[in-house]
C-alpha cells in the first residue's frame, strides 16, 4: 500500500512538473501517448518553425524529459502547423552573429543536439509534412526513422548553399552516408527541393503518407492527425523489432553502394563535381566547393575530422560578402512577394491579353496556371495557333516531367481562350497588351480595348522601353493605366517590373501587383521613363559591349568576360538572346533619350547586322551562328566589326579593365534610377537586377555591390574610363555622395 | 381499365399529383460468381440474355409487350458494344423493340431503370426493361497507341514496301499491352487506394472494416441458406454444370481477415481484399411499367419506383461519398425522414467506404462544412440496413448491382413488412445515386 501512495504521490508530482513546464513553453509541446511521447513543434509567432534558439532550448529540455522517463520507449517528432515540419535555422540568427567562431559555435551546438538526437537510445520517428528545409533536414535525418506524406507541401532539401553557406549541423556528414555520394552532392551543391515520392526513392525517407480528404475534421488537420498515427505505430514497430531500420536495396543499389565503398571511385567522384562546381561557379562563389571539403574531411579522416570541418567552414562562409549579399537578395526576395499597395478593390477574375508572340503567350500560361480566365486575342490566326501551342506545350512540358497530370493540364488549359475579336472584353477585369514595341499601335489597341472594356477595367501596356505616360496619352482613363514589364521567357524568368505614371492610381498599382504576386512573380514596382529601370541599365552595358567588340573582342571573349564576373549568361549570348533588332531599337529610343551617356558602341553595327538578318537567336544567326543545338561565332560578324572598327586605348582594356567598363555604366544608372526617384529603394534595384538581368547574385545586386565594393572605389575607377571615353563614366551624384562619405550605405550593415 | 390501388397503411403513400406511378413488375439476376470462374469462357452478352430470358420466365411477359430495353455496363466488349441489343436478340426478344446501353461506372443499371423510368413518365412507354451486366473474366486488353498506330498504317500502305518498312519499325516496347485499370481518368488514383484514404479521413479502423465485411459475408450467407435471395435464377452455364448460387459468399472469422495484408496502401492501410468487393461476373434484369399497363396485364407489382436523384462531388478526395450527398436530397423531395425509412440497401464497394459514409451522413460539421446544409440527415440504423448482404459478400459485377439492390428492397419490404425502402450507391467519377421505393399494397 505503501508503495502504492508513493507512485500516486510521484506521478502527481511528475504531473504537476509537466505542466509548469508546458506553461512555460511556447514552441515544443509533449504529449504522452502510452509509451509514445509525442512532440509536437510550432513557432507561435511565425507561418514557419525555424530552428531559432528558443526553439532549440526547449526541445533539448523536452528531450531530457522524454530520455528521463523510462515509461517512455520511443519519440515522434511532428509539427502541428500544416504545410511546414521545419524550414531551417533561423537565418536572423546566424546574421545577428559578430564573428567566424560565433557563428562556428552555433554550428557545434546543433551538430550536439543532433548528435544526441542520433544516439537516442529510444528511436525517434520523423513525422514530415510540408517544408523539411536546411537544418529542418538535418533534424529529420538525426531521427532514426522518418514518414513523409505526400502531400505537395512536402519538400526535403538542403538550400543553405543558395544563401553561401553550408548544411551546418550535421548535414555534410550524415547526407552522404544516407543517400550516397552523388545524390547528397546533388543536394548540397544544388540546393534544389526533392518531393516526397523523389526522397522515398533516394532512401532519405522511410515511409510515405498519403494526404487525406475531407473527414470528420478539415484535410490538413486530419491528414497531419494521420501522420502522426502512422509515425507512432512506426515507432512501436521499431521498438517491437517488428519494422526494420536498415533500408531494403535491390541489387542495383547494392553494387552502386559497393562500388562507392572503394576510396578510388571516391576520389574520381570529388574531381568530378569539384570540376563541375567550378566551370559553373567560376571559382565566384565558396559555398560549394567548401561543402565537397566537409564530405571529404568526414569520409577520409572520420566524424571528429568531418563535424569539425563543417562548423568551422560554416562559420567562415557566414562571414564572407557572397553569402551576406546571397541572404540580401533572400530577404529582398521575400519583400517582393508582399504587395505594399495593399488589397484591390477587385480580384482579377478574367484577365485578357493582346498578342500571342512569347510574352503574350508566356503570360497566358502564368495566369490560366492559377485558375484565372484568360483570353488569348491576336490578330491572325497563325499568330494564336503559335501562342496557344506555346501555351500547351509549356503546360505539356510539366505533364511530361510529371509535376502535373494530364488531366490538370487539361484542366488548366480549360480556363484559356485564344480569339481573334473582342468579345467576352466586356467581362474583363484587366486587359494586358503585348503587341509590337511601336507608340502608334499601342494607341490603336488602347483605344479599340478601351472602347469594349468595363469601367472599372485596367489597362496594362508590357513593354520593355516606351515610355507609360506617352501610352496612357492615348487613354480616356489614364488612372486606369499602368506598365507590367514581363520577361522572357515569362514561365522561367521570376521578375515583373510594374510601371506607374504620375496619373496611374493606387488601386491600380494594387491591382497589378495582386496579380504579378498570384502569377508567382517577384514584383518590383518601380517610376515612369524611358526604360524604367531594368531596361535602362541593361542599355549602357549593351552599348559598352557593342564598343568593346568594336575594338576587337570577339563574342566569345566578350561572354568569357561578363560570365567570368558572374553574370550567367554572357553579354554577346544575351544580346542574341533579345534579338539584336530588339537592342537596336531599345538603343535607339533610349540614346534619343539620354543622349550621349548612352552612347559608347557604335548602334549602326546593330543596325547592319538586322539589315543583314542577323536578328539573333530566333533568326538563326546574330553574333552567334545557331545549329542544331550548337553555336559558334558567326564568320560573316568579322567583316561588319571591322567596318567599324576601334582602336582600344590600352590603359582601360585589360580584361579586368573590360569587365569594370561593363558593370559600372550598369551600376552607375541603377544608383542614377534612385536618385532620380524611378526606384524606390535599393531593395527592389537589387532585386530587379538579378532576377530580371541575371546581375550576379553574389554581388547581391548593383547597390549591395556598391557597398561591398566601395563607392569611393568605383568612382575612382569610373574617372580613370571618364578620361578615356567621357561622360559615359561621369559617376552620377549619389554614388559620389557615397563615395565622399563610407559611412553611407544603400543597405543597412549586417555585421 | 382497373383504377390504380394505392393503400395508406401506416405511412402515407409517396404518390404525387400529375406523377404517373411507376412500378417494379419484378426483377432477377443470374448468380454472381467471382470473376475467372464458371462463366470464365463466355462472353458479357450470354450474362445478360440469360437475365433477360430468367425475367421473361418469372413474369411471363409476352415478348411483343415491351417497349424498349436499357441496359448497363461499365467495361465494354468492343464487339458487342450495345450489348442491350445483342443480349435482347439472343434472349428471344422481338427484333422490333429497339434497345440501348448506358454507362455510369457502378450506377450503370441505376441509370438504366431510371431512364426507364424516364421514359414511361413522359409516355413515351408503358414497359421497359432495365438492366446491367458486367463481366470481369475477360476484358479488353489493348495493344499499345504505337503498336495500334502501326496497324491502322499498315492498313494504308499500298506497296510492299511500304508494308515492310511499317513493319520493321515494330520495336519490343510497341508490344507492351494496355491493360484497362480500375482507376480514375480524372486523378490516376486507383479505387481501392481511395477508399483506404477515404477510411483515414473518417478515422475508419481495420477492424471495424473487417467487421463489417464479416456482417455482409454472415448476412449474405444466411439470406443465401434461407432462400430469400429469390432473384437469383439458375444457368445452365455451356459445356459446365448449372450454377444456381452466388459463389462469393465466405463468412470468415475476424483472425483469419488480420492477417490479410493491405492490398492497396502499403504499409499501414487498411483497405484488404476481406473488406474489398471483388471482381465479379455477373448480370440482372428487371421489368418497370407504368402503374396501369401492369394491372392491366394483370400482375401483381412488387413496388412503386419513387424519388431518386444524381450527385457528383470531387473525384479524388469524395470519390466514394456518393450516398452521403444522395441520400438527405432524396428523402428531401419524398418529405421523408430517415427515420421513415424502413430497409436500407447501399452498394457496398468497400467496408471503409460504407463506414465512411455512415459517419459522414452522422456529422453536422460534414453536413454544414461540404453539402451546405444546415444540419446531418443522421446515420441508417444497421437493423434495417442490408440485411441480406451486400456486395462484399454477394458480388459487384459494376453494372449489374443496381437492379440487385432495387430488387432486394422490394423483396426486403415484403418480407419484412416495412412501406418505404432507400437504395443508395457511389461510383467513380465521383457520382452517385439514391432512389426512394414504396411497397406496393398487399
Amino acid at each position: 500500500k505503501m508503495v502504492t501512495r508513493a507512485v500516486a504521490a510521484l506521478s502527481r508530482f511528475t504531473i504537476r512538473a509537466r505542466c509548469i513546464l508546458f506553461a512555460a513553453r511556447s514552441h515544443v509541446n509533449c504529449e504522452i501517448k502510452g509509451d509514445v511521447a509525442v512532440i509536437r513543434i510550432s513557432d507561435p509567432n511565425s507561418k514557419v518553425n525555424t530552428l531559432s534558439l528558443q526553439m532549440q532550448k526547449e526541445m533539448t529540455e523536452v528531450m531530457d524529459e522524454v530520455w528521463g522517463n523510462s515509461a517512455i520507449k520511443c519519440v515522434v517528432m511532428i509539427s502541428s502547423k500544416p504545410g511546414c515540419f521545419i524550414a531551417g535555422a533561423d537565418i536572423n540568427m546566424i546574421q545577428a552573429c559578430k564573428s567566424t567562431e560565433e557563428v562556428t559555435r552555433l554550428s557545434q551546438e546543433g551538430q550536439k543536439i543532433f548528435e544526441k538526437i542520433e544516439k537516442s537510445p529510444k528511436p525517434i520517428v520523423a513525422a514530415i509534412n510540408g517544408s523539411c528545409l536546411g537544418g529542418g533536414l538535418e533534424f529529420a535525418i538525426a531521427c532514426q526513422y522518418r514518414v513523409a506524406t505526400k502531400s505537395k507541401t512536402t519538400v526535403l532539401g538542403t538550400p543553405e548553399v543558395m544563401l553561401g553557406l553550408l548544411p551546418g549541423a550535421g548535414g555534410t556528414q550524415r547526407l552522404p552516408k544516407m543517400i550516397g555520394l552523388p545524390n547528397a552532392f546533388d543536394m548540397m551543391l544544388t540546393g534544389r527541393n526533392i518531393r516526397a515520392d523523389k526522397a522515398k526513392k533516394m532512401g532519405l525517407v522511410h515511409q510515405l503518407v498519403d494526404t487525406l480528404g475531407p473527414g470528420l475534421k478539415s484535410p490538413e488537420e486530419r491528414t497531419i492527425e494521420y501522420l502522426e498515427e502512422v509515425a507512432i505505430d512506426c515507432a512501436r514497430g521499431i521498438v517491437n523489432k517488428k519494422l526494420a531500420l536498415t533500408k531494403e536495396m535491390n541489387m542495383m543499389q547494392k553494387i552502386q553502394d559497393h562500388v562507392m565503398s572503394y576510396s578510388f571511385v571516391q576520389n574520381r567522384i570529388y574531381s568530378t563535381v569539384e570540376k563541375k562546381v567550378l566551370k559553373q561557379t567560376k571559382g565566384l562563389y565558396p559555398a560549394p566547393m567548401k561543402i565537397i571539403e566537409c564530405v571529404k574531411a568526414g569520409m577520409e579522416q572520420g566524424p571528429d575530422a568531418g563535424y569539425l570541418a563543417e562548423s568551422q567552414n560554416f562559420g567562415k562562409l557566414a562571414m564572407t560578402p557572397e553569402s551576406k549579399a546571397l541572404v540580401g537578395l533572400y530577404h529582398g526576395q521575400v519583400a517582393c512577394k508582399k504587395n505594399r499597395f495593399g488589397v484591390p478593390e477587385k480580384e482579377v477574375k478574367t484577365l485578357a491579353i493582346l498578342g500571342a508572340g512569347l510574352i503574350g503567350a508566356g503570360i497566358a500560361q502564368v495566369t490560366v496556371e492559377k485558375s484565372i480566365n484568360t483570353i488569348l486575342k491576336d490578330i491572325t490566326e497563325e499568330a494564336l495557333n503559335q501562342g496557344q501551342h506555346q501555351v500547351y506545350k509549356g503546360l505539356n512540358d510539366k505533364t511530361k516531367k510529371k509535376s502535373i497530370t494530364s488531366f490538370e493540364r487539361d484542366s488548366i488549359l480549360s480556363n484559356l481562350t485564344g480569339q481573334l475579336d473582342y468579345s467576352g472584353f466586356e467581362k474583363a477585369d484587366m486587359v494586358i497588351e503585348a503587341v509590337f514595341e511601336d507608340l502608334a499601335i499601342k494607341h490603336k489597341v488602347l483605344k479599340e480595348v478601351e472602347a469594349v472594356i468595363p469601367p472599372n477595367c485596367v489597362f496594362a501596356s508590357n513593354t520593355a522601353a516606351l515610355a507609360i505616360k506617352d501610352i496612357a496619352a492615348a487613354s480616356k482613363r489614364p488612372e486606369k493605366v499602368v506598365g507590367m514589364h514581363y520577361f522572357s521567357p515569362v514561365d522561367k524568368m521570376q521578375l515583373l517590373e510594374i510601371i506607374t505614371t504620375d496619373k496611374t492610381s493606387k488601386d491600380t498599382t494594387a491591382s497589378a501587383v495582386a496579380l504579378g504576386l498570384k502569377q508567382g512573380k517577384v514584383v518590383i514596382v518601380v517610376g515612369d521613363g524611358p526604360g524604367f529601370y531594368t531596361t535602362r541599365c541593361l542599355a549602357p552595358m549593351l552599348a559598352e559591349a557593342v564598343r568593346v567588340l568594336q575594338e576587337g573582342v570577339d563574342p566569345k571573349k566578350l561572354d568569357s568576360l561578363t560570365t567570368g564576373f558572374g553574370f550567367p549568361v554572357g553579354a554577346a549570348t544575351l544580346a542574341d538572346k533579345l534579338g539584336i533588332d530588339v537592342a537596336a531599337h531599345m538603343a535607339e529610343n533610349l540614346g534619343k533619350a539620354f543622349g550621349s551617356r548612352f552612347g559608347g558602341g557604335n548602334l549602326e553595327l546593330l543596325k547592319t547586322m538586322v539589315a543583314k538578318g542577323f536578328k539573333g537567336r530566333k533568326s538563326g544567326k546574330g553574333f552567334y551562328v545557331y545549329q542544331s543545338g550548337l553555336k559558334d561565332i558567326n564568320p560573316e560578324l568579322k567583316e561588319i566589326v571591322e567596318s567599324y572598327n576601334m582602336m582600344p586605348t590600352p590603359a582601360v582594356s585589360s580584361d579586368s579593365d573590360v569587365q569594370y567598363r561593363l558593370i559600372s555604366r550598369f551600376v552607375n544608372e541603377a544608383v542614377l534610377c534612385l536618385q532620380e526617384g524611378i526606384l524606390t529603394n535599393p531593395v527592389e534595384g537589387d532585386i530587379g537586377a538579378v532576377f530580371g538581368l541575371g546581375f550576379p547574385p553574389f554581388l547581391g545586386g548593383p547597390f549591395r555591390f556598391v557597398d561591398n565594393f566601395g563607392a569611393d572605389k568605383l568612382v575612382e575607377k569610373m574617372k580613370t574610363f571618364e578620361e578615356v571615353f567621357g561622360n559615359q563614366f561621369t559617376p552620377c551624384q549619389l554614388l559620389l555622395d557615397h563615395a565622399k562619405d563610407p559611412s553611407r550605405k544603400f543597405h543597412r550593415l549586417i555585421h | 381499365s382497373m383504377a390504380p390501388v394505392v393503400s395508406t397503411k401506416s405511412k402515407k403513400t409517396l404518390s404525387k399529383t400529375g406523377v404517373k406511378n411507376i412500378v417494379l413488375v419484378d426483377g432477377v439476376r443470374t448468380p454472381f460468381l467471382q470473376s475467372g470462374t464458371t462463366y470464365a469462357d463466355l462472353m458479357p452478352h450470354d450474362l445478360a440474355r440469360t437475365a433477360l430470358q430468367g425475367l421473361l420466365n418469372r413474369t411471363g411477359i409476352p415478348k411483343d409487350a415491351v417497349d424498349y430495353i436499357i441496359y448497363g455496363t461499365v467495361i465494354q466488349e468492343v464487339k458487342t458494344s450495345n450489348v442491350a441489343r445483342e443480349a435482347a436478340l439472343g434472349a428471344g426478344f422481338s427484333d422490333r423493340i429497339p434497345a440501348h446501353t448506358v454507362t455510369m461506372a457502378c450506377i450503370s443499371s441505376n441509370q438504366a431503370m431510371t431512364t426507364a423510368v424516364g421514359m414511361i413518365a413522359a409516355g413515351q412507354c408503358d414497359a421497359v426493361v432495365a438492366g446491367g451486366v458486367e463481366f470481369m473474366s475477360d476484358v479488353p486488353i489493348r495493344h499499345s497507341r504505337k503498336m495500334r498506330k502501326t496497324m491502322l498504317s499498315l492498313n494504308k500502305a499500298k506497296t510492299l514496301g511500304a508494308r515492310l518498312a511499317l513493319l520493321g519499325s515494330i520495336r519490343p516496347a510497341h508490344l507492351a499491352p494496355e491493360l484497362p485499370a480500375v482507376a480514375e481518368f480524372s486523378t490516376e488514383e486507383t479505387m481501392g487506394h481511395s477508399a483506404d484514404r477515404l477510411a483515414a479521413a473518417f478515422g475508419v479502423s481495420r477492424r471495424e472494416q473487417d467487421e463489417y465485411a464479416l456482417r455482409s459475408h454472415s448476412l449474405a450467407k444466411r439470406a443465401q441458406d434461407e432462400g430469400l435471395l429469390s432473384d437469383v435464377v439458375g444457368f445452365k452455364v455451356p459445356g459446365k454444370d448449372i450454377v444456381s448460387k452466388d459463389n462469393g459468399i465466405r463468412p470468415s472469422s475476424m483472425e483469419q481477415m488480420a492477417k490479410l495484408k493491405p492490398a492497396f496502401v502499403k504499409p499501414h492501410g487498411t483497405v484488404t481484399a476481406a473488406n474489398s468487393s471483388y471482381l465479379t461476373d455477373g448480370a440482372s434484369a428487371v421489368l418497370i411499367m407504368s402503374e396501369e399497363k401492369a394491372l392491366a396485364l394483370g400482375y401483381k407489382p412488387k413496388a412503386y419506383l419513387r424519388d431518386f436523384v444524381y450527385v457528383s462531388q470531387d473525384p479524388k478526395d469524395q470519390l466514394l461519398l456518393g450516398p452521403s450527398y444522395a441520400t438527405p436530397k432524396v428523402l428531401e423531395r419524398s418529405g421523408l425522414k430517415l427515420a421513415d425509412i424502413d430497409v436500407f440497401e447501399f452498394h457496398e464497394a468497400f467496408a471503409g467506404q460504407i463506414l465512411s459514409n455512415l459517419k459522414a451522413m452522422d456529422s453536422d460539421w460534414f453536413a454544414k462544412t461540404y453539402m451546405g446544409r444546415t444540419s446531418k440527415v443522421g446515420s441508417p440504423p444497421l437493423d434495417k440496413f442490408n440485411l441480406w448482404g451486400g456486395s462484399l459478400s454477394l458480388g459487384h459485377p459494376f453494372g449489374a448491382t443496381g437492379c440487385r439492390l432495387v430488387t432486394t428492397v422490394a423483396h426486403r419490404l415484403k418480407k419484412e413488412g416495412g412501406q418505404y425502402g432507400l437504395v443508395a450507391a457511389c461510383a467513380a467519377g465521383g457520382q452517385g445515386h439514391a432512389m426512394v421505393i414504396e411497397a406496393y399494397p398487399q
